[in-house]
């Protein structure tokens, strides 16, 4: 067996693991594990982020776009503090990242050491899991443990917190082949019983649908979901983080639900006898947050991984704890093989609620729409490109007018609502689908809060694109103050904005603008096909608003439909 | 209402800030909690007592099973089960109490445990409503000082049902 320090087997572990890119900062505690790395580096890439909460984002992005956990590693204190944000984003959509932070010597563990701060008090709320490792013979099992716990079960951040001592610690390497943890066995296959209950619910309803959410796209169960809904033709509407997992081509999809959900997707799941969740925890901007009268004449199915997700916010009929491609397999095996139905009542009532009110924008020659500018990146966009959305009303935007037809094509921060997101997370995912047309779309606020990354996007050389919307505002937030605080703007105006173009040229990237909307195309098609990292700085109109829209605590067919509505 | 509940975790640093995270989280606070290891000494037994909505309960108990140091968990509140308690109490021994005092003592099979000038210490064990009673009936002489050990609790074994130990 090979002796080594911590630090090296820090290294040999992540390459058992499969780890081929890690995203970082150096510092204090962790400097031995920086110095021994050049040896690494044919095997596994790093990328010196510019601040650790870019490296969280990043990590996350590409954890969201491989469906491969996402690595980072920082120092102690500050820096360790710096990914807190990162951490409670991942874990809020349930993606896998570790975690690894340096730590001060265990004897001056609590002694206020420089740097030394509490990671495992402070992530202990917002990870899955975290460790503080007393000896170096321990790091590669801790290590493995991390891996296996971020990525089963509902994948989660997980932190290792590594003390100074354990990095220069020497041992032999011995990296455990398998993990078994007692108090740990994610569930996999549903309880038959259960399947057996679903499948009646599902033969006897008339108005059935699918709630489908981010758990299908985890559970890469996307191939079971198109054969069960088909099979069944039962209509598929999607939460935000649902996006992709099923084909917005396809005849059966109702578009998204939710606060800024589609019209048709809210009546259909308010009206529905039958609704049938997968992977979808019914969170307030799901289901408007009237969670008494949500659905108010379906049984509900509820299929999810956690069972803490059960019961939660809505009581179920027939809950299926397992692992969402599993379970549909239970499913579609459990069906009768002849089934009689006749959807087509209820496939015409939901086509009709779409004509009444489709998702629609009017743009004029006037000033850009950020809802025509979204639409404009979908008809031009590769078929599979990732877009990666920030916080705020351009989000919703995207998650309105971009079209998804592939599960990990849209990637966004739908549980924290974590500004600033977009862009690493966006580099994130180009690290890990080099190949494809990456897009992050970003807001003007949302940018500002880690456009320290152009830098590393540009020292990699990557070939990505941001399109940034520039509305003076915080957009997001002007528009509560217009809906709801009788047009009070207070603190939502940018007061000074950098110029982007040049922003971003003084990075090295590429800056292009435009403010008028017959240009738009032609600024975007040139950005696209510009190499490198290109800003484009689309000016639009602050005065719109994302519609329709569920004001918050009421139920799903309450929607707020046009400015007209507005009180 | 209130709940007992049992669980068998890693005896390990840091496990039990986890478990009671999970109540602070919730603004909610926990009445009791008991710590120790058991036959097995990499495994530690909480007792937990907690009084609060049913339905939050349950997802508290939910979050448990899905922690990686938590190998059981369970809700001995429906079930039969025996709970017990210890108290150490120290109460002013005057002249002419002295004798209730050890006269109650022993009704309630209580120890004296030290006797100072003025003061005796008693041990007790029994159920919280034994340990209300008694510290009730010795409220007036003066109790100075207590320490309980919270609540600890089995489930009864129903196969091999004796309530020998009921008292
Ligand atoms: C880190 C963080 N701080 C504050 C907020 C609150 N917030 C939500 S949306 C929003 C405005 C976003 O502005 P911008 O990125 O320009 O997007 P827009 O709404 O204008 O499209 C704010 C401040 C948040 N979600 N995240
Ligand atoms: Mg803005």
């Amino acid at each position: 067996m090979a002796r080594m320090i911590g630090a090296e087997m820090f290294f040999e572990t992540l390459i058992d693991e499969g780890i081929d890119v890690i995203f970082g900062i150096p510092g204090g505690y962790v400097l031995k594990v920086y110095d021994v790395m050049p040896k690494f580096t044919d095997r596994i890439k790093h990328v010196l982020t510019r601040h650790e909460q870019g490296a969280t984002h990043m990590a996350d992005g590409y954890a969201r776009a491989s469906g491969k956990p996402g690595v980072v590693l920082c120092t102690s204190g500050p820096a360790a503090t710096n990914t807190v944000t990162g951490i409670a984003t991942a874990q809020m959509d349930s993606s896998p990242i570790v975690v690894f932070t340096g730590q001060v010597p265990l004897p001056y563990l609590g002694s206020d050491a420089f740097q030394e701060a509490d990671h495992i008090g402070i992530t202990r709320p917002c990870t899955k899991h975290n460790y503080l490792v007393r000896k170096a013979i321990d790091l590669p099992k801790t290590m493995k443990e991390a891996f296996y716990i971020a990525s089963s079960g509902r994948p989660s951040p997980v932190l290792v917190d590594m003390p100074k001592d354990v990095i220069l610690g020497e041992d032999e390497l011995i990296i455990p082949d398998e993990i078994s943890l007692r108090g740990y066995n994610p569930p996999t296959k549903g309880d038959p019983k259960q399947i057996k209950k679903a499948v009646d619910m599902i033969l006897k309803s008339k108005r059935p649908i699918i709630f489908g959410g981010g758990g299908i796209i985890h559970a890469n169960a996307t191939a079971e979901l198109i054969e069960f809904a088909h099979r069944l033709e039962i209509p598929v509407t999607s939460t935000l983080m649902g996006l992709g997992a099923y084909p917005q081509d396809d005849p059966l999809y109702v578009h998204m639900l939710g606060m800024h959900g589609s019209y048709a997707a809210n009546m259909a799941v308010h009206s529905s006898d039958l609704v049938i969740s997968i992977g979808a925890r019914f969170d307030d901007r799901a289901t408007g947050g009237n969670f008494e009268e949500f659905s108010p004449n379906a049984e509900i199915i509820h299929i999810d991984i956690d069972p803490s997700t059960i019961d939660k916010n809505i009581v179920v009929h027939c809950p299926i704890i397992g692992h969402a491609k599993e379970v549909l397999k239970q499913l579609l095996e459990a069906l009768p093989s002849k089934i009689d139905f006749d959807r087509s009542k209820w496939r015409r009532q939901i086509n009709e609620w779409d004509k009444k009110h489709p998702m629609s924008y009017n743009q004029t020659e006037d000033k850009i729409l950020t809802s025509f500018a979204i639409d404009t990146l979908s008809k031009i966009t590769d078929d599979d490109a990732i877009i990666v959305s920030d916080v705020g009303q351009h989000q919703m935007w995207v998650a309105q007018f971009y079209k998804f037809n592939y599960p990990r094509t849209h990637i966004t921060s739908g549980g924290l609502g974590t500004m600033g997101f977009g862009f690493p997370a966006g580099m994130g995912a180009k690290f890990a689908c080099p190949d494809k047309q990456v897009v992050c779309v970003c807001g003007d606020g949302s940018f500002q809060m880690n456009m320290q990354e152009l830098a590393t996007a540009v020292e990699h050389k990557m070939d990505l694109k941001i399109m940034l919307l520039n509305n003076g505002h915080h957009g997001m937030v002007r528009q509560w103050q217009t809906m709801f605080f009788e047009g009070n703007y207070s603190a939502s105006r940018f007061g000074v904005l950098p110029d982007f173009v040049m922003l971003a040229q003084s990075f090295g990237a590429t800056g292009l603008r435009v403010d008028r909307p017959d240009q738009l195309e032609a600024t975007l098609k040139e950005g696209l096909s510009t190499e490198g990292v290109v800003l484009m700085e689309i000016m639009v109109d602050c005065e719109e608003l994302v519609y329709p829209m569920i004001a918050p605590g009421g139920a799903m067919s309450d929607m707020i439909l046009g400015v007209s509505d507005v009180a | 209402m209130r709940h007992t509940i049992s669980l068998f975790v890693d005896n390990e640093s840091g496990v039990l800030s986890r478990v009671a995270g999970l109540f602070s989280a919730r603004g909610f606070n926990i009445e009791s909690l008991n710590v120790a290891e058991t036959l097995d000494p990499d495994t530690s037994r909480i007792t937990l007592v907690t009084t609060g909505d049913d339905f939050i309960i349950e997802q508290v108990i939910k979050r448990f099973n899905n922690m990686v140091n938590v190998i059981w968990v369970d809700d001995l509140t429906e079930e039969t089960r025996v709970e017990r308690e210890m108290i150490l109490l120290r109460v002013e021994a005057k002249e002419k109490t002295r004798a209730e005092i050890l006269r109650m003592a022993d009704i309630f099979r209580a120890k004296v445990v030290d006797v100072g000038l003025e003061t005796y210490t008693l041990e007790l064990t029994g159920d919280k409503e034994k340990v209300n009673a008694f510290m009730e009936l010795l409220e007036p002489m003066g109790i100075k000082e207590i320490a309980r050990t919270g609540t600890v609790a089995m489930k009864r074994d129903t196969k091999n049902s004796n309530t020998g130990d009921s008292q």
